[in-house]
This record gives C-alpha cells, sequence and structure tokens, in this order.
C-alpha cells in the first residue's frame, strides 16, 4: 500500500464499533419517531412518558408507581429475545434463518401438546413441555440446515415454507387437543405452568414468568457455544469464510446443519415460554404471531452477538409493552413499529453511511495534504 | 527535449492513503518510458490519471506541450493518448474487427454498420505495423498473445500515438514475451510513444529508453536505462540492496512421500482440466509445475487437498491412499497447503491471526481441551510467537484481523500456519503473487528452509523465474497432462517456454 496514515479519525473509530452504530441507529429511530408524532399534531412528550412508564413503571402524570409495567416488558422481551438468538445464531454461521417464527410455532405446538396431554407432575411437567418445545424446534431447523448442507436447497425459501407448514401442522394438531374450539383449546393443568408466585408478587401481577431464566440461560449458552467452543469456532469460521473454512479442514456440512439445529431451539423455546407463561390454555393459531420475524430485527440491531441480542429485545419488549400505554395517552400505537421499523431500515442503510464518513475523512485528507 | 507527456504534482488521496504524492512523470516524445514500482507503489493510479479514469486532487497535465484537462476517458482518446488494459477488455463472442471498432463503427450514411471498410482497415493497420491478426476471426479462437494484438490495434485505430501498457506480459508466455518487445520496438520507430508499466526489471532493460521509479506514491528519480543495471533499478523499487540470487544447497532427496497416479480432475462446470496426470515428490526436494494459467494447475491442487473430489486415478501420501479422504483427515496425515487465492481460501479476514492460525488444529490439545472448550491463552501465546518468528507485520499483534494486514504479511501469517503445523508434503500455489519483493525474498527463503527440513514440497507458479530458482525438479503441465519433466538446470527458460506454449493454441482465455 501507499503511504498509509496511521491517523484514525473518531468518527471512523465509531463507526467500526458495531455496538456504536447500534445505538446511533436506536437513537436515530426515536428521533423520527418523535418528528412524525409531531407532524401528526401529537406531543411527542406523551410518547416519552409512554416508554419511560413502561421502562420504570412510574407514571409522570399522576406520580403513581405501578411495578407490573417492569415486569410486563420483562415478559414481552423473553420471546423476542429468544427469536432473536435464533436469527442471530445462525447468521454468525453465514446463513440466514427466516424460518424463526415455524421453529416457534412448532415449539409452542409441542409444549401445549405435553401441556395438555403430559403426566401432571409438579415441575416435570413443565420441564418436559420446554425440553418438547426446544427438541422440536431444533428439529424444525435441523431439516432447514440438512437440505441446506446435503443438497444446497437454499435456507431463505425452505424456511418461508417451512413456517406455512409449522402454522397449518399446528392448527390440525391443536384441533385434536381436548376441548378445542376453532381458537383455544382446554386450560392447562397448574403442574404446566411455567408462572413464577415470586415475580407475581413483587412485580404486582405482571405476567413475567420462569420463561426469564430459561431467556438468561439462553443468552449465556449462547455466548458460550459462540466464544468459548471449539464448536463455535469453527462455526464463525464457516460464517466469515465458508470456503476457507472448507479448505481448513473445518466439517462446514456439519456446521451448517448443528448451526441451523442450535438456532431453532432458540425459536423452539420462545414457542415454548410463550404457550406456557402468557397463556392458561393453548392457542389453536389462526394466523401467525410474528415473533419470529420480529426477531430478525432484534438481531439485526443486536450485532448477532449475546449481549447486544438481549438489549434488543429488551427494546422491543419495552415498545410493545408501551404500546397500550401510548394509546391511552393519544398517540397512535402504530408509531412503535414505525421506529422498529426505521430502526431496521438505518441499520441497513450502514453503509451508506461507511460511505460518507470515508468522504469526510477523504476531505480532511486531501487539506492536509495541500497545506503539507 | 520535446516531451509527449508532462504530469506535475500529480497528488491523488484515497481514503486512508495518498497513492500519488506530488509525483513528476514526464515522457519525451518518441519514447518507451518504464514507469517501474512495486505493487501499491502508485503506478496505475498515476497512469489512470493520465487516462482520465480518475481525476488527480492537484497538479497538471500537459499532452504534446499543451495544458489539459483530462476529465474522462473520452478525452484522453481525443488527444491520443490509448491504454492497453492488464486485464483484456474484449467481447469474447465479436470478431477481432467487431472489438476494435467498437464504439466508433464506421457507417454509412443510413446508420448502417460497414464491417467490410472496418476490416480492411485492420488489416491495413495490422500490416502497417506488423501485428498479425486475423480480421474475421473471434476472439474467443485466438490466442492471449493475439488478443493483446487486437487491444494494440484498438489504440491504433483510435489513432494514438501515446499508448499506455499496464502490466503487458503478466499473461504471457516468454516467447509471446519477446514477440512484444518486438512490438513495442517497432511502435517506437513508427513514432508512437510508449509508457510501459512494468515491475520486472528485465523488460526494462530490454527496451525502454528511460525509466521513472515510483515508490509508496512518491517519485523516487527517472533514469536513462542504458546508464543503470537491473541491481540499480531494484534497489531504487525497493529503497534498500536486494539479493536475487536463491542460495540453494543440492537436495537431500528421500522417499516418495506424495505420489499421484493417472489423476483426472473435472472443474466446477464438468470438464475434464486434469487428465492422466502422475508425478511423484520426494522428500527434501521441490517439484515444480510450470504451465500457462488454466492448464489444469487449479484443478490439481483442488483435487490433491480434497477441495474437489478427483474423476479417478489415486493419490498417496507416505504411502497411505487419501485419494477420497476427507480435507481433516488429509491434513491430520501431514498435508500442507498454502492455496493460490489468500482471500478466498488462505485466510478468514475477519478472524484474528491468532484464530487464523489455528484454523487447522482448533479442535485439538492445546487449542481446545477434551470437553470442546477454547483455550484462549495458548492460541495467543503461540500465535504471538509465530508473529515474531516469520516477521508478520501486524499493529495489534495476534489480535489484528487479518483482513487488515498487507498482501505480503497475509501470505506470511498462512505461510506460518502452513509451516508450524509441521506438514509432510507442502502444496504451495503462486506463493509470491502480488507481493513486494522483500515478501517474495522472504517466503522463497523459507520455502527453501523447509525443502531442507525434509519436506516434499509441490510449487505450482504462473511466474517462469520462481519455478526456475526455486524447484529441483520442473514438470510442464499442458491441458492437464504433464508434457516434460526435467531436473533443474537441464532446461533453460526458452525452452520452457516452448513446451509450454503448446497448450495455447486453442482457448486462450485471459
Amino acid at each position: 500500500m501507499s503511504t498509509m496514515l496511521n491517523k484514525d479519525s473518531l468518527p471512523n473509530r465509531l463507526l467500526r464499533s458495531d455496538a456504536v452504530v447500534s445505538i446511533f441507529v436506536v437513537v436515530l429511530g426515536f428521533l423520527f419517531g418523535t418528528i412524525l408524532v409531531a407532524v401528526v399534531g401529537k406531543n411527542p412528550l406523551n410518547m416519552y412518558k409512554a416508554i419511560f412508564q413502561s421502562l420504570s413503571g412510574y407514571n409522570i402524570d399522576n406520580g403513581k408507581m405501578n411495578v407490573r409495567y417492569v415486569g410486563e416488558t420483562l415478559s414481552y422481551s423473553v420471546p423476542f429475545i429468544l427469536t432473536g438468538l435464533a436469527m442471530a445464531f445462525a447468521a454468525r454461521a453465514g446463513l440466514f434463518n427466516i424460518g424463526g417464527e415455524g421453529q416457534y410455532i412448532m415449539g409452542m405446538t409441542v409444549a401445549q401438546v405435553i401441556a395438555l396431554l403430559g403426566p401432571q407432575i409438579p415441575t416435570l411437567h413443565w420441564i418436559l413441555a420446554i425440553a418438547g418445545a426446544v427438541l422440536i424446534g431444533a428439529l424444525w431447523g435441523g431439516i432447514v440446515g440438512v437440505l441446506k448442507a446435503k443438497y444446497e436447497v437454499s435456507e431463505v425459501v425452505s424456511t418461508i415454507m417451512l413456517n406455512y407448514v409449522a402454522l397449518y401442522l399446528s392448527r390440525i394438531i391443536c384441533l385434536r387437543l381436548p376441548g378445542a374450539t376453532t381458537y383455544k383449546t382446554a386450560n392447562y393443568p397448574e403442574t404446566a405452568l411455567i408462572n413464577n408466585p415470586f415475580f407475581q408478587k413483587i412485580t404486582n401481577g405482571s405476567m413475567l414468568n420462569n420463561g426469564l431464566f430459561m431467556m438468561i440461560i439462553a443468552v449465556v449458552v449462547y455466548w458460550f457455544i459462540m466464544e468459548k467452543t471449539n464448536l463455535g469456532f469453527g462455526l464463525r469460521a464457516t460464517g466469515f469464510n465458508k470456503e476457507a473454512a472448507r479448505c481448513s479442514g473445518i466439517p462446514v456440512v456439519r456446521s451448517i446443519a448443528i448451526s441451523m439445529a442450535i438456532a431453532g431451539a432458540f425459536a423452539g423455546l420462545a414457542g415454548g415460554v410463550v404457550a406456557l407463561g402468557s397463556f392458561k390454555y393453548g392457542r389453536v393459531l389462526a394466523g401467525m404471531d410474528n415473533y419470529g420475524f420480529n426477531g430478525i430485527a432484534v438481531a439485526l440491531v443486536g450485532n448477532n452477538t449475546a449481549g447486544g441480542t438481549m438489549l434488543a429485545g429488551l427494546l422491543f419488549g419495552m415498545l410493545k409493552n408501551a404500546q397500550s400505554l401510548m394509546q391511552g395517552k393519544q398517540i397512535p400505537k402504530e408509531i412503535t413499529f414505525i421506529i422498529q421499523g426505521l430502526i431496521v431500515v438505518f441499520i441497513a442503510l450502514r453503509s451508506g453511511v461507511a460511505i460518507y464518513l470515508a468522504w469526510l475523512n477523504k476531505r480532511q485528507l486531501q487539506k492536509e495534504v495541500l497545506t503539507k | 527535449m520535446d516531451y509527449a507527456i508532462e504530469m506535475k504534482g500529480i497528488t491523488k488521496t484515497f481514503p486512508g492513503v495518498v497513492a500519488n504524492d506530488k509525483v513528476t512523470f514526464n515522457v519525451a516524445e518518441g519514447e518507451i518510458h518504464a514507469l517501474l514500482g512495486e505493487n501499491g507503489a502508485g503506478k496505475s493510479t498515476l497512469m489512470s490519471i493520465l487516462f482520465g479514469a480518475y481525476n488527480a486532487d492537484s497538479g497538471s497535465i500537459r499532452i504534446h506541450g499543451k495544458d489539459v484537462e483530462i476529465k474522462d476517458p473520452n478525452v484522453a482518446t481525443e488527444l491520443g493518448i490509448g491504454m492497453v488494459h492488464q486485464h483484456f477488455k474484449l467481447v469474447h463472442n465479436y470478431t477481432v474487427t467487431e472489438n476494435i471498432v467498437l464504439g466508433m463503427e464506421p457507417k454509412n450514411r443510413f446508420g448502417i454498420l460497414n464491417i467490410g471498410s472496418a476490416e480492411k482497415e485492420v488489416a491495413r493497420l495490422s500490416e502497417k505495423y506488423r501485428l498479425e491478426v486475423d480480421p474475421k476471426a473471434l476472439i474467443e479462437n485466438i490466442t492471449v498473445g493475439a488478443q493483446q494484438r487486437v487491444e494494440i490495434l484498438k489504440t491504433l485505430y483510435r489513432n494514438a500515438n501515446i499508448i499506455i501498457f499496464d502490466e503487458p506480459t503478466a499473461v504471457l508466455t516468454p516467447q509471446e514475451i519477446d514477440e512484444l518487445m518486438e512490438i513495442l520496438i517497432r511502435l517506437k520507430e513508427e513514432g508512437k510513444t510508449i509508457v510501459l508499466i512494468t515491475h520486472k526489471l528485465k523488460e526494462i532493460i530490454a527496451v525502454a529508453d528511460r525509466c521513472t521509479v515510483l515508490r509508496r506514491g512518491k517519485g523516487i528519480g527517472t533514469v536513462n536505462v542504458a546508464d543503470v543495471t537491473e541491481q540499480d533499478l531494484a534497489e531504487m523499487m525497493v529503497g534498500r540492496t536486494v539479493d536475487f540470487n536463491i542460495d540453494k544447497a543440492p537436495p537431500q532427496v528421500g522417499d516418495v512421500v506424495l505420489s499421484v497416479q493417472n489423476l483426472f480432475v473435472k472443474d466446477e462446470v464438468g470438464h475434464l482440466q486434469v487428465k492422466d496426470f502422475s508425478i511423484e515428490v520426494h522428500s527434501g526436494e521441490i517439484v515444480g509445475i510450470a504451465g500457462v494459467d488454466g492448464n489444469g494447475q487449479r484443478e490439481l491442487l483442488y483435487g490433491l487437498s480434497g477441495l474437489s473430489p478427483v474423476e479417478s486415478g489415486s493419490i498417496y501420501l507416505d504411502g497411505v491412499d487419501i485419494t477420497n479422504m476427507t480435507i481433516r483427515q488429509r491434513i491430520e496425515l501431514g498435508l500442507g497447503h498454502i492455496p493460490e487465492d489468500r482471500q478466498k481460501h488462505g485466510l478468514v479476514s475477519e478472524f484474528t491471526i491468532a484464530e487464523n492460525s489455528i484454523l487447522k488444529n482448533y479442535y485439538k490439545e492445546p487449542y481446545s481441551n477434551k470437553y470442546g472448550l477454547l483455550n484462549q491463552k495458548s492460541m495467543e501465546e503461540d500465535a504471538t510467537s509465530l508473529i515474531e518468528q516469520f516477521d508478520i507485520r501486524a499493529g495489534r499483534g495476534a489480535f489484528t484481523e487479518a483482513g487488515s494486514l498487507s498482501g505480503g504479511n497475509q501470505q506470511k501469517a498462512i505461510v506460518a500456519r502452513e509451516i508450524n503445523l509441521s506438514p509432510h508434503v507442502l502444496l504451495i500455489a503462486q506463493p509470491t503473487r502480488g507481493l513486494d519483493v522483500g515478501a517474495i525474498e522472504y517466503i522463497r527463503h523459507r520455502i527453501i528452509a523447509e525443502r531442507d527440513k525434509g519436506r516434499a514440497i509441490l510449487l505450482i507458479s504462473f511466474e517462469l523465474d520462481e519455478i526456475m530458482n526455486l524447484c529441483d525438479q520442473i514438470a510442464t503441465i499442458s491441458k492437464g497432462s504433464i508434457v516434460g519433466m526435467f531436473k533443474q538446470g537441464e532446461i533453460d527458460e526458452r525452452e520452457i517456454g516452448m513446451m509450454m506454449a503448446g497448450s495455447q493454441t486453442e482457448g486462450g482465455t485471459t
């Protein structure tokens, strides 16, 4: 290379930090959201009041505190984070897992089946249901991985199709469950629930449940596999440069299959947590819950890292919880979807920002050269 | 002296890089002027500015004594500047004539293409400058050398009187290089001004009148070629004394380590590229495969390393049949591979040097324990010692991202990893391509050191110099088969060139 200038400008260094970009992008998303609210003639302050309340439980308008909102925010975040991990794990191995939704639905379905038909032994019952959800998620993702690895079937196509297979398979199965109507089944026995009386007590009766622990375990497992094991090393190498990985003897076919299976397990867990934690009965799905799709955005904002995905999932959970509060303050709840959408768009625009900063950098360099 | 080109104080910056720093470049009318510099010295940038592909940040250009502003290549063409690119810009299923007139086709008054008159004009030019081509032949059916002649005719057809040649010999056989040199001299005699961009010193000594040397974006000076030696030019280019001689003891040849028998390998699209290929490589020797690019070298390596399945035949490593083994099994048996494409096959550029250094054995002790947990510490320690041993220049030591290294240091990182695995057989492809002189010297010495340790080395290179200097045995490959096998010193470049050229009469892809 020709004369490399060692000086590194601050924006350049910041741009290279994925975390900084994500934070910048989130702020930008909120900024545009604020402007939008103002443009439609509402007070943006009310939006922030709602968000603040969903985050802290404190209602600025009347000075009342209700911890339930905090519990709900956490509770909403759990499936976002888990499906985010499902997307992120596959992405780290170079795969685009659009099938989080299908894996989530299958997890939910199996959890419901075991909840309604499984042995009603305390603790064991819900553990079985959750384990079933994780396993079916892994299987549902693993099928895609094997198809991709062995027969080079695009994971994008197969995951999208399997999403629909999952949805209708779920309906067929759930309609045969005890007490099934067109939209719900009979109530679960107590032993299948993952509610946590302690959480309910301290959060003033929120839906927060043991899924929180499972999410935390999942985040730790994700980080551990990726960063600390040689399995994760092979997956990351495959994700960055499949050809170099193959040339180095890394079994990329196996890596791909395994990474899709693990990704599916995270989404399956999300399904299990929602089935047993957010509802007291099984649901007969008529449409998709969209947690799987939102997971794609969560992983994008979280840069496919364990910690980043958790924070991004919390953000999405907080926005979801803020929706009803906003409506109470005459702010359309759709504004949260717009903010989420904008965040994803801005993340995608990242390369554009990079080009702009490079251009600025070049201008400065030219000045320096000319004045030398 | 009258100047055809006067470039004064040319500065061009790219993000983070000053490609040209106040470069002055003067070319006299009717001379062959070489522009010499290592990869990344700024030669191509300077010529792209002259040709209008880039605009300089500052500086002035005069052509034939007139101030000009070359905003785009069309302006350059109008000024009589033509460029023969390193990678030809030809349409493969068009004829020679169609390619030459492309963009300025002769038309009659109804706007209908008159290819007949164009063919006559091409034939006339071809005769005048003795650039032999068949005006009606399709590009895909003529040799690489002929394609280059078409590129030259293209510039002449556009009335160029200044012709820039960008690394014109990179794709040619030795015979074709000689022909090109004659063409350059003929063009000069016809009054054309020639700029020859190159890093090959021999060519400069052979044909150039003067030579301007660039180093790291700066002009180092302009010399009369008659007054200097190759050694002088090399030192100007690199900025220090260069040792061109490779000291090599006679090989201590041992047993056969790699044995390839009647190998057939197909490429991705299913064409048989390696045909009935057999070779034996002993411990302690370097066997070189000489040949023009595209004669099955790549597929041979893919087949040996396990990247591609073989059609038939067998490969033995230390007597073990590895023909159908996985890549990892081959690596474990002692097959090392320094691939041709560093970026694609050699490194994970997002990984650090440390991570890249264990890419092939990360799952083994001491880098992983029996539970599959990585041992970060031993990875970093070993990588740090490799960085020191192999003189890898990396800003952040073992934590430097491989992608941020220069080409030479990337190659050193790969060489370090492969040598560190103590392979019995080392497959090496194009080990010095695109590297600067210092790195080339270093890598070549390392390869010889490995040979002296008793490794069996199979070297594939398109640089004949490299093959001639490094290898104890030289095999020439043509159309996927060995056409000759010689000991070092038994054969000279010319003879090898003849054998290589036999492979070139058809296809002729660039």
